[in-house]
């Protein structure tokens, strides 16, 4: 916390307090990443927060218009860089419904698969991060050993570990490596046990506790208002997933349940996802036990790359196909759509407009974490002080490179 | 949830002020001018045939060269009751529409954007300041004619050169 500047100092003469206007991060650690708050202070009392944002804006919606359909995806990845295979998915459904095409089953499988897998390692961290925010620092060391297993399943399913790009417009780019399942299941053991340790952990620690319990409630109606999404609005008691509520992909074949608690304070927000960690276990073990051999791609060669790399040694038309898929992209008829996918963060939406060329004319992301960050500047819930200020953001798990798009 | 969504009943309602858009299939989706946005909001938020509590997303579009130049897409869900709806509000050059604040508090942020990123101005907007770019920045980054570079500059020597007559475009807008 740097650049106190004093202003008004005499403004309320009668009381010793003096406004001060404060200004947090952007380098501050609690920020998570380059958030910045001008905080109005009285005294210890913070009375207006004002959030600049915008110091990680690369023009993703502007770059996406120069840019194949293809070329895309991994500027989708970096949006919620906690979660690529969630954004990715977002992006091909909204693709797909343009080209009214729709992946094979196994593909479908495996997007939930890995968009579930990401989902533990974005709520991974808040578990940790939350509580490292507001002074207990153990959580973070614990959590942060166990995401590296959900990136090492990423890494051998995709290559890579973070940015993982491996979704395609109508299938995924590989199939599950041999062995794969074997360690997910393995890592779903593991992972069980580890749930019940955060919470005995952090449900009974004092510190943490006194820090995020009935701080920034937020009511439902407010929340609403607010535009807020995902746990953040399931945590003030509404009851809306998407992922149940609006099927999309193989979700209406999962059982699973909807975590929804009552009070929406920072106390709710991190214990529904951690809750959720529990459910997105669940589903990754059925995806495994559902999933049945098959095609992973489209078999359509004026959309996707040939699964059978080896036709391209002697097939002619399969060589034209690969070349001018890989030059200049597919076109996508004219027309329009938004969709909509329960990513970790909340609603991530994507409209695009097509004009019946290779590149999308206009295309917008709803970034959750954006609209969640408007909380913290609505001064919605009760933050009286600066202390608990740090504990809000914490808890709305903002990830600024999706605020800043 | 009942299955027909009743589009007819806004139609009726507004009495020729909101127009169908017959070409959009994955959603109901209606034209309204400037004028009747933020009477058409309300309607839908507080009419219990539709409860749209929740304003999913604000976007701006520029579709140079065509006319009116441009647009605004509105995506309403109700919670309760499960339904998208899409509002489109053309606007001429220079844009200007209504804030839609008051209906829904999430739209401040929404709106900042668009007006960031295309220079339209929201009528009554409580705090009406760019969201993602500095204050000095000359130029709606994300409208057709501005390049992708962005303009040529000192921290930015590989952009496009800038037009002669288009000095300085945030003064001519507001």
């Amino acid at each position: 916390m740097t650049d106190v500047t004093l202003i008004n100092e005499s403004k309320k003469g009668d009381r010793l307090s003096r406004e001060v206007l404060m200004n947090l991060g952007p380098q501050h650690p609690s920020t998570h990443g380059v958030l910045r708050l001008l905080l109005q202070m009285d005294g210890e009392i913070v009375e207006r927060i004002e959030p600049h944002i915008g110091l990680l804006h690369r023009g993703t919606e502007k770059l996406c218009e120069s840019f194949t359909y293809t070329q895309i995806f991994p500027l989708t990845d970096r949006l919620d860089y906690l979660c690529p295979p969630s954004n990715n998915l977002g992006y091909a459904l909204a693709v797909e419904a343009l080209l009214g095409i729709e992946a094979p089953e196994r593909a479908q499988y495996i997007r939930v698969l890995m968009a579930e897998l990401s989902r533990i390692s974005g709520h991974l961290l808040i578990t940790g991060a939350l509580p490292m925010d507001v002074g207990a620092m153990t959580a973070l060391l614990y959590t942060m050993r166990d995401r590296e297993m959900v990136m090492d399943l990423m890494e051998m399913i995709s290559g890579v570990r973070m940015h993982t790009s491996f979704c395609r417009v109508g299938g995924i780019r590989e199939d599950l490596p041999e062995g794969c399942a074997e360690r997910i299941l393995e890592f779903c053991d593991i992972f069980k046990n580890r749930i019940a340790d955060y919470e005995r952990l952090l449900e009974n620690n004092r510190i943490f506790l006194a820090r995020v319990e009935n701080i920034g409630t937020i009511t439902a109606d407010d929340a609403i208002a607010l535009g807020l999404s995902g746990p953040n609005l399931r945590a003030s008691g509404v009851d809306w997933d998407i992922r149940r509520d609006a099927p999309y992909e193989i979700y209406d074949r999962l059982g699973f349940d909807v975590i929804v608690r009552k009070d929406g304070d920072c106390y709710d927000r991190w214990k529904c996802r951690v809750d959720e960690m529990r459910e997105s276990l669940k589903m990754i073990r059925q995806c495994i036990e559902q999933m049945k051999p098959g095609p992973f791609l489209v078999q359509d060669p004026k959309i996707a790359f040939p699964v059978d790399k080896s036709l391209l040694g002697h097939s002619m038309e399969t060589h034209i196909h690969h070349f001018e898929l890989a030059a200049y992209g597919f076109k996508v008829p004219k027309g329009e759509v938004y969709t909509a996918i329960e990513a970790p963060k909340g609603e991530l939406g994507f409209y695009i407009i097509a004009d019946g060329s290779e590149k999308p004319f206009r295309l917008k992301v709803r970034a959750p974490s954006f609209v969640n960050l408007q909380a913290l500047s609505e001064h919605a819930g009760n933050m009286r002080y600066l202390a608990d200020v740090i504990a809000m953001i914490g808890s709305l798990d903002p990830v600024m490179a999706e605020v800043d798009k | 949830m009942p299955d027909q969504f009743p589009l007819e009943k806004i139609i009726e309602h507004f009495n020729g002020r909101v127009v169908v858009d017959k070409d959009v299939t994955d959603m109901p989706c209606v034209i309204v001018t400037p004028k009747d946005l933020v009477e058409l909001c309300f309607y839908l938020r507080d009419n219990r045939a539709f409860r749209f509590n929740f304003m999913s997303d604000i976007c701006g579009v520029d579709f140079l060269p065509q006319l009116p130049r441009y647009q605004l897409v509105y995506h309403l869900f109700s919670i309760p009751l499960g339904w998208r709806l899409r509002i489109k509000c053309l606007l001429e050059d220079p844009p200007k529409a209504p804030t839609i604040t008051d209906v829904w508090t999430t739209a401040n942020w929404h709106e900042r954007e668009a007006y960031d990123m295309y220079g339209i101005v929201f009528e009554g907007h409580p705090d009406l300041r760019r969201i993602y770019m500095w204050e000095e920045f000359d130029g709606w980054p994300m409208r057709r004619d501005f390049p992708l570079r962005g303009y040529k500059d000192q921290y930015n020597p590989m952009g496009a050169e800038r037009p002669a007559e288009q000095k300085n475009p945030v003064e001519d807008i507001l």
